[in-house]
């Protein structure tokens, strides 16, 4: 009788049996790279602005504090974002008819307001509130990175729920003296120790509290 | 067929001394007067002359069409929500749960035949085993269906699975769904296994004997090289135990475990501890059932009286008899611990409600479909005609979609705070995807019968009575010559 | 131009090479100068590293670059905007809410409501704990206010002839009738609906100066004629009665539904609950609350002994307390509960001055009268019962203001016509025929919310503004005035009434705030504050510093303190007006008053309240025919001749026959409705209400007003009801279920647990020893208990004060952004309110006991609605909540399905708006709005208790009991529902859990719910049987 098949066939239907379960596994493998990957988070992606607003000139060149424009972040849930009479304390005095910063005069004068994009965006059903976290020693550079080393502010932490349940799960690990709290720079001396005193000090409730689904999601 | 009749005491003569009154004489599961070469043309033949009966056609258009209303249901559903179903704030589960129930019920003869009857050798099984195989296999894949689509939110289906992912959660593991999903899946590649397995030598035998190439192409690579040597005879004898003593659990555990989606809950009517081995029966019993429904009318069609005899018949309806006295037993438990026995007032009414409630019709022919209609096996007039076998057999099929009805939607829309209690009525859409679940069953069973040897060839040659010096060439018995 | 490099020529030679030939040939490419060139135009920004030739490595990796920047803009996907303010609020901190104190004018009485307002945009609606009427509490009208500022259907341009014009223009159009008015008299007319507001007072009378002849018209559909001519021919002359049912201990109903209709009904409710109020080992007494009542009412629910009764024998029975108390004859024939008269009369002389007699707004003049009378007998005026001069600027029988105007109109005497809000072309009585007589006028114009019936028929249209929109005051039930200060400017372009009469007077554009203030200005310089009348906006004093104060201390408490109207020493005559003839016995009596939740039809295009479920009948979207049960078997209804599976949510459609009109209603049979009568709401059947009142091609209920007469405005005799045969006809009713009687489900189920004072004394812990007996006291459990280091949220729910007023429903629907669903999908049974009020009956379908059970979440401790989950979308919290976590379900529904509540709720479709632009300010935006095939629920309002959290531990100290106040709380007018940590033993709602009544529903199902109930306790005469 004929035979149906080339001998290859049999090398052939070995390989696609066993390669199958690789090939499956490959897939799999690459999906999971592909949520953690900047392409899902938006992590270390630099955003258009209307004016190319650089933390990096005013936070280390010229020493500005946060709070100075993010005032409500001791205090709400929302850091705030200045308005632009904030920009114009000092811009009405300094770069007073700079190019680069046309748009933010124009706002001003006409109160058209200047859209800026956003760059740390969490999703509608997450609920995060700036006054807790820096009020319980959690630094700014601890999410938002080194902003007075960005140029363009982009989203240094990947913001997913895994990232936020890090810390949410042994805030000693994170957490640093309130006055530090401002401080890009700051680099802990022996958090092992410190850690663990400033949760008790800072009176940070327990992973019980922190990790029930109603602390973030309602 | 059976051209050249001879007289049963030829083939065995044993009988012949002793003179014992031919109704003890047991029934053969093959009609005498087969050899090897009848055997493997008559069954191969069905599949490779590829001429299927006029009525085979009707029917596969009709379930095609079927196909096509589930399809809409489906699209439908994920475009407006289940919103278009029945179900409502008191019921929440409604016909999709039901349907997976009955079908997941429906999926159990087919493992059991095979796998328990084979370990307990019971020849007769043979001829019906891939057909309910495969009657299991389509039946698990509708009821695949109902559990992803009757969620909310389909799309996050994949959240069922344990995976690691980004927001570092697993699933709840106490939750008797999770337990479905392993129980179902499991079930399903075991059963998928076990079958396929069970084919091998058969598709050899069609490769050899197909003469238009895409056929012995096809075949042959699902054959895998099957040769029929001894050595893939040892194997495949010992593969098929394992897999036989391996799916024989889950024939038990399935149906067990979706029975705890309901024993695990609250409700009055859920709420109790007697309903795995209540569901299994169930199962048993609607499987068989459907096993009959679909063997008495292939058997007319194809002309297999001579390998389904009246035997397999009549034993199949003794199981349901048997599975039947136990499910009618459970309900009338069920009765007595509710209204008797418990004394709590929620299971009291449960059962009130049941009997006399806005659902009480679907209660009585509950009782009618699973209590008086298996009765009819206690007759041997009935067991041994397809007809009452065959109308038996349609009750009980309607009976444990009843019995459903009558847990789920009955003990969901009166339970606990008479402030909750509403009605429950499915939609032209809750029939639809049900119906066209039916279809696909159909679809898939009708390209089964036309593609794929729907009684085993090989195992019933083993039935053929080999008469001492009669050579049977390896060919007939599917193998092919090394080269 | 650089050569083109020819690829297809390249390729031809490097097609059949391959390994090593094959990259060679590449390098030669990357050599050639054709390829610089192509590089160049490709890659303009490598130029320079290419200058000096490519191997084939850079070739490669700058391939690779180009490919992987592609990926990279790829996945920049579109950014969220944020627009930054340009100049930022002084008192606004972004994300922080403020609240503002302002009144919510209904009939012209205020109730003093907190607005919420999250960065400029009011969200929710809460009560001035400082404001006499509302103590804090709101119902659900001032709930729904929200959604009605917002509304999209709300009118938003000037119209004339229903082209849109401008105000300027309207201004200008009014100069000739103005021209007219000054010449000949009484031809220009002024028509508001019920007038408390100082300014508009003021204004009013400003124009009156101007043009003397002008007249002044005052209608309310929900009228109060009878209770100020009722009071008129008590003390001969217009005055306002206020109750203190805190002095009270014996209160009679004459069909007053005081705790949840009329003027103070919130404080009413709240001082009759302080009264009732068991606390163990505290309370030595209840009130007690007899109510005679033609309608099942919430009032009637919270009565120790209710009497249903037609309404117009109402007024038999005042005559017969009367003359019990030797007022007055006894009617003839006499009542038939002679037993029950007398004990009650008893009763009465017993608590002497300590107690209230009340009559209902449509009880006829007589009855308000007669209950004076009895209330001066007992010496109950002066102290349970207070008479004030009136709340309103100038009080008038309205019926009688709008009948002199409709003749007017009809002889052509009136030349223009100025309506301020109302919409009487739809709410006129129907005798009256106003459209008719309205289109006689040459000029009309008309201010209102929504371009409605009567806007349609007048020239012109101005659109109002909402409360929360513009500047005004009001007074309370009292007499308290609040200033009205907006939230928001005037989202669609209203105009407030004061501007339009500022237009009249001739002062173009005067702003609202300005009339309001420099009025207040005048006041405070010592012009008479109310009357106000020669004063004209000139002579308005500067402000001076300390007025400035003083107008921000207004602002600040929402009531101008002491500003209450001081009880008059009055008496009420007990010469009690003789008895007319009663009804016949045999006439079928039609008994109107306006609907529970849409009012006379001004909210009817609200959907909260339309899906609102009455208090008494849980119909939703429309109105139904009230009968009782004996009288529905009359006409030839029963429950058994409806089909099998239409018994559920449907009833049949009857025609009402009255006075020659008929009315195709819906049915509906209501346990404890007195025989021989059938009450109807009015206020639906809108036909331009907007697109939830009136949706496309039909109406929403039945318009009633084609059967209000003048002479018979309460409803009156003669009235038939034929069955039409007509299939069933479904009804969106969410509770059909409602008897507890142990026939009917199967024994005592021990869901509500009653007990008399009297058993309550002998017996307190009754609710622990009800017929079903099983109560479950091992708490046996197969998981570990939690430990709850930190709090335990709990709930007590006071059964005996709540009277299902239905406060907190909307409360928690405005607070927790609930979506609602339409009539059709409530019939289905998918409504989503969260918190919903079961009501029970028990006893005899003549007259049972009504009871009503407000149920949210249980929050068990051991929860069946956790372990079910397959995803863990429902879980435990550390401090005992069954937190919901929406973006998790999946929405397999087994939860809803074990939880022997049922008070989870399911998106079964697309309920939450998304699109409409309009409500999106609307919703709170501490809450997730949850989409399509997601499970929600009660949380205890969780963003609530963290942001009380976060700000305690901000501040670096404890939460303080009661820091924490959930909406459905905060809503109560009778502080049924108290909230707090169960850790904390100096908690009111710990306390509470050690009442002797605090009982566990289900509690034998041995989930350990965290909401309890106290039982209810009722205190029912001992001399009275049954």
């Amino acid at each position: 009788m004929a035979q149906i098949f080339h001998r290859s066939t049999n090398t052939l239907s070995r390989v696609t049996i066993f390669g199958a379960v690789f090939i499956v596994g490959f897939v799999l493998w690459v999906i999971g790279g592909i949520v953690r990957s900047p392409y899902a988070t938006d992590q270390g992606i630099r955003r258009e602005q209307p004016v190319p607003f650089s933390h990096q000139h005013h936070v280390a060149g010229l020493g500005i504090d946060c709070r100075y424009c993010h005032t409500s972040v001791e205090t709400s849930s929302f850091a705030g974002i200045p308005p632009m009479a904030t920009c114009m304390n000092c811009h009405s005095q300094i770069w007073t008819n700079a190019d680069m910063l046309e748009p933010v005069r124009a706002s001003y004068a006409s109160g058209k307001p200047l859209i800026w994009s956003r760059v740390h965006r969490l999703p509608d059903f997450v609920h995060f509130n700036h006054s807790i976290h820096v009020s319980k020693g959690i630094g700014c550079a601890t999410c938002h990175g080194r902003v007075d080393e960005m140029a363009l502010t982009f989203q240094a932490a990947p913001l997913t729920m895994q990232w936020c349940l890090t810390c949410h799960r042994n805030p000693e690990q994170f957490v640093r003296p309130r006055d530090q709290v401002f401080n890009m720079g700051y680099v802990p001396v022996n958090q092992a120790e410190l850690g663990p005193k400033l949760v008790r000090e800072y009176k940070i409730l327990g992973p019980g509290v922190l990790t029930s689904c109603s602390t973030c999601h309602y | 067929m059976a051209q050249q009749q001879e007289p049963v005491h030829e083939v065995r003569p044993a009988t012949q001394e002793m003179k014992i009154p031919a109704r003890f004489i047991p029934q053969p599961v093959l009609e005498p007067g087969h050899t090897y070469a009848s055997v493997t043309d008559h069954i191969s033949s069905i599949v490779l002359r590829g001429k299927m009966p006029v009525i085979w056609t009707i029917g596969f258009t009709i379930s095609v069409f079927l196909v096509l209303v589930l399809t809409a249901a489906i699209a439908k559903l994920l475009f407006v929500g289940t919103g278009i179903w029945g179900i409502n704030h008191p019921v929440g589960w409604g016909f999709a749960i039901i349907n997976f129930v009955w079908w997941i019920g429906i999926g159990h003869a087919g493992t059991l035949i095979s796998a328990i009857l084979l370990l307990l050798r019971q020849q007769w099984r043979t001829s019906i085993n891939r057909f309910a195989e495969a009657m299991t296999l389509f039946a698990v894949a509708a009821a695949g269906i109902f559990p992803l689509l009757h969620v909310g939110r389909p799309w996050y289906a994949y959240w069922f699975f344990p995976y690691p992912n980004t927001m570092t959660l697993w699933p709840q593991f106490r939750s008797p769904l999770m337990w479905d999903v392993f129980a179902v899946s499991t079930y399903a590649t075991v059963s998928f296994l076990f079958w396929y397995t069970g084919l091998i030598p058969d598709l050899a035998t069609l490769r050899d004997r197909s003469n238009n190439f895409f056929g012995k192409k096809i075949y042959g690579m699902l054959a895998m090289g099957w040769r029929g040597s001894a050595k893939h005879w040892y194997r495949y004898e010992t593969a098929y135990l394992l897999l036989a003593g391996l799916s024989t659990p889950l024939v038990l555990s399935v149906h067990s475990v979706v029975s705890f989606d309901f024993a695990v809950a609250l409700e009055p009517g859920w709420h109790s501890t007697f309903f795995p081995p209540y569901f299994v029966a169930g199962a048993l019993y609607a499987g068989f059932a459907m096993v009959l429904t679909l063997a008495i009318p292939a058997r007319k069609i194809f002309r297999l009286e001579d390998f389904i005899t009246m035997k397999h018949l009549e034993n199949m309806g003794k199981i349901m008899l048997a599975s039947g006295l136990v499910v009618f037993y459970a309900y009338v438990m069920e009765f007595f611990f509710g209204t008797f026995y418990s004394g709590n007032v929620f299971e009291h009414y449960m059962e009130h409600n049941r009997i006399f409630g806005p659902y009480s019709k679907m209660f009585w022919a509950l009782i009618i479909c699973n209590g008086l209609a298996p009765q009819l096996m206690w007759i041997r007039r009935c067991r041994t005609s397809t007809v009452w076998l065959f109308i038996a057999a349609m009750f009980s099929s309607v009976g444990m979609w009843l019995e459903r009805f009558v847990i789920i939607p009955t003990s969901l829309s009166r339970d606990f705070l008479p402030s909750s209690w509403g009605m429950y009525h499915g939609t032209v859409w809750d029939w639809a995807l049900y119906i066209g679940t039916i279809g696909l069953f159909l679809f898939l069973l009708f390209l089964f019968l036309r593609f794929l040897p729907m009684i085993s060839i090989f195992e019933m040659r083993t039935l053929v009575p080999a008469s001492p010096g009669q050579a049977v060439p390896a060919e007939q018995l599917g193998g092919s010559p090394k080269e | 131009m650089p050569k083109q490099i020819d690829f297809t020529e390249f390729r031809k030679r490097v097609g059949d090479l391959r390994g090593r030939e094959y990259w060679r040939s590449l390098e030669e490419l990357s050599r050639s100068e054709e390829f610089d060139d192509f590089v160049n135009q490709e890659f303009p920004q490598h130029a320079v590293a290419l200058d000096h030739g490519v191997d084939r490595r850079d070739f490669v990796k700058l391939m690779g670059a180009s490919v992987a920047l592609a990926g990279l803009t790829a996945c920049n996907r579109p950014a969220e905007k944020i627009i930054p303010y340009i100049r930022q609020p002084e008192d606004l901190i972004p994300g922080r809410p403020l609240f503002f104190a302002t009144a919510m004018p209904l009939q012209g009485i205020g109730s003093g409501v907190l607005a919420e307002s999250h960065m400029g945009r009011p969200t929710k609606i809460e009560g001035n704990p400082d404001h006499p009427s509302s103590l804090g509490a709101t119902d659900a009208f001032m709930q729904a206010s929200i959604l009605g500022l917002y509304d999209p259907d709300r009118s938003q341009v000037v119209r004339h002839l229903g082209e849109i014009s401008t105000w300027s223009e309207f201004i200008g159009a009014l100069q000739s009738p103005l021209q007219a008015a000054t010449t000949n008299g009484g031809t220009l007319r002024l028509l508001t609906q019920t007038v408390t507001s100082p300014t508009l007072g003021a204004q009013i009378e400003q124009l009156r100066a101007q043009y003397p002849s002008m007249q002044w018209h005052q209608w309310e559909p929900v009228s109060r004629d009878n209770v100020r001519e009722g009071l008129r021919l008590a003390f001969g002359s217009y005055v306002n009665a206020v109750y203190h049912f805190d002095k009270a201990n014996v209160v009679v109903s004459l069909d007053s539904d005081f705790t949840e209709r009329g003027p103070g009904h919130l404080r009413y409710a709240r001082d009759f609950a302080d009264r009732r109020r068991v606390r163990h080992g505290v309370t030595a007494s209840i009130n007690r609350l007899y109510a005679i009542e033609s309608a099942p009412s919430g009032s009637g629910a919270l009565a120790d002994h209710r009497l249903p009764v037609r309404r117009s024998d109402v007024e038999a029975y005042a005559r017969a307390i009367a003359a019990g108390l030797g007022v007055g004859p006894a009617p003839s024939p006499a009542v038939p509960e002679g037993q029950w008269i007398a004990a009650l009369v008893r009763d009465l002389q017993k608590n002497r001055g300590a107690g209230i007699v009340i009559a209902g707004e449509e009880q006829p003049a007589a009855v308000h009268a007669i209950a004076m009378a009895i209330n001066q007998a007992l010496g109950n005026i002066g102290a349970a019962v207070t008479v004030t001069d009136p709340v309103e600027v100038t009080p008038v029988n309205q019926l009688e203001s709008l009948r002199q105007l409709v003749q007017d109109m009809n002889s052509g005497a009136v030349k223009a016509l100025v309506i301020l809000g109302g919409n009487p072309v739809f709410d006129a009585p129907a005798d009256f025929h106003f459209a008719n007589a309205f289109q006689k006028v040459p000029f009309r114009a008309h201010l209102s919310l929504y371009y409605d019936e009567t806007s349609i028929l007048s020239h012109w249209h101005i659109p109002e503004t909402h409360y929360l929109e513009s500047w005004s005051d009001v007074r309370a039930h009292d007499g308290t005035i609040s200033i009205v200060q907006p939230l928001i400017a005037p989202l669609y372009n209203g105009r407030s009434p004061h501007e339009v009469l500022g237009a009249l007077i001739g002062g173009l554009d005067v702003s609202p705030y300005d009339q309001v203030r420099s009025h207040w200005m005048r006041v405070a310089a010592g012009v008479p504050a109310r009357r106000s009348g020669g004063a004209s906006a000139g002579e308005t004093p500067a402000a001076t510093p300390d007025f400035e104060i003083t107008w921000r201390k207004w602002l600040n408490d929402g009531v101008i303190a002491g500003s209450a109207l001081p009880p008059r020493t009055a008496a009420a005559s007990t010469a009690i007006p003789a008895a007319g003839n009663r009804h016949p016995a045999t006439a079928l009596e039609l008994q109107l008053a306006s609907d529970p939740t849409v009012f006379d039809g001004r909210f009817a295009n609200n959907a909260w309240l339309q899906e609102l479920p009455k208090p008494q009948t849980k119909v939703t979207w429309e109105n139904v025919l009230l009968v009782s049960p004996k009288t529905a078997d009359e006409i030839g209804y029963n429950e058994a001749r409806r089909a099998p599976y239409a018994n559920e949510r449907s009833t049949i459609l009857v025609d009402l026959r009255y006075r020659g009109q008929s009315l195709r209603v819906p049915l509906w049979v209501v346990p404890g409705h007195p025989d021989g009568c059938a009450t109807l709401h009015f206020g639906y059947g809108r036909s331009r209400g907007g697109h939830v009142a009136s949706p496309k091609e039909e109406t929403v209920g039945v318009n009633v007003y084609p059967v209000r007469f003048s002479d018979a405005m309460s409803g009156g005799s003669g009235a038939q009801i034929v069955l039409t045969g007509e299939p069933a006809y479904p009804i969106g009713c969410t509770q059909e279920h409602q008897s507890i009687n142990p026939a009917d489900v199967g024994g005592d189920r021990g869901l509500v647990r009653a007990a008399s004072f009297a058993e309550y004394q002998r017996n307190p812990d009754f609710v622990n020893e009800y017929a079903g007996g099983e109560e479950r006291t091992d708490t046996a459990s197969f998981y570990p208990p939690y430990s709850y280091p930190g709090h335990a949220w709990a709930m007590v729910i006071d059964s005996s004060v709540c009277t299902g007023c239905n406060g907190c429903v909307i409360a928690c629907q405005s607070e927790n952004n609930i979506a609602t669903v339409g009539k059709d999908q409530v019939w289905r049974e998918r409504e989503m309110q969260w918190l919903r009020i079961d009501r029970y009956y028990r006893g005899p379908v003549e007259n049972p006991e009504v009871y009503h059970q407000p149920v949210p979440c249980m929050q068990c401790e051991q929860a069946p609605c956790e372990p079910v989950c397959p995803v863990g979308a429902t879980v435990h919290s550390s401090e005992g909540l069954n937190d919901m976590t929406y973006n998790r379900c999946v929405g397999t529904r087994y939860c809803s399905n074990n939880c022997p509540y049922k008070v989870r709720r399911f998106n079964f479709l697309f309920y939450s708006d998304y699109e409409t632009p309009a409500l999106k300010p609307m919703r709170n935006p501490d809450v997730t709005v949850r989409t399509r095939g997601v499970m929600e629920k009660c949380t205890y309002c969780v963003q609530r208790i963290n942001a009380a959290k976060i700000d305690a531990e901000r501040e670096n100290r404890p939460l303080r009991d009661g820091e924490v106040v959930t909406a459905c709380q905060q809503a109560c007018p009778t502080n049924a529902i108290v909230f707090g940590d169960m850790n904390d033993p100096k908690s009111q709602v710990a306390q509470l859990k050690k009442e002797p009544t605090n009982y566990a529903l289900l509690a034998s199902l041995n989930t350990r719910p965290r909401t309890t109930y106290l039982g209810v306790i009722r205190n029912p005469n001992p001399e009275i049987k049954g």
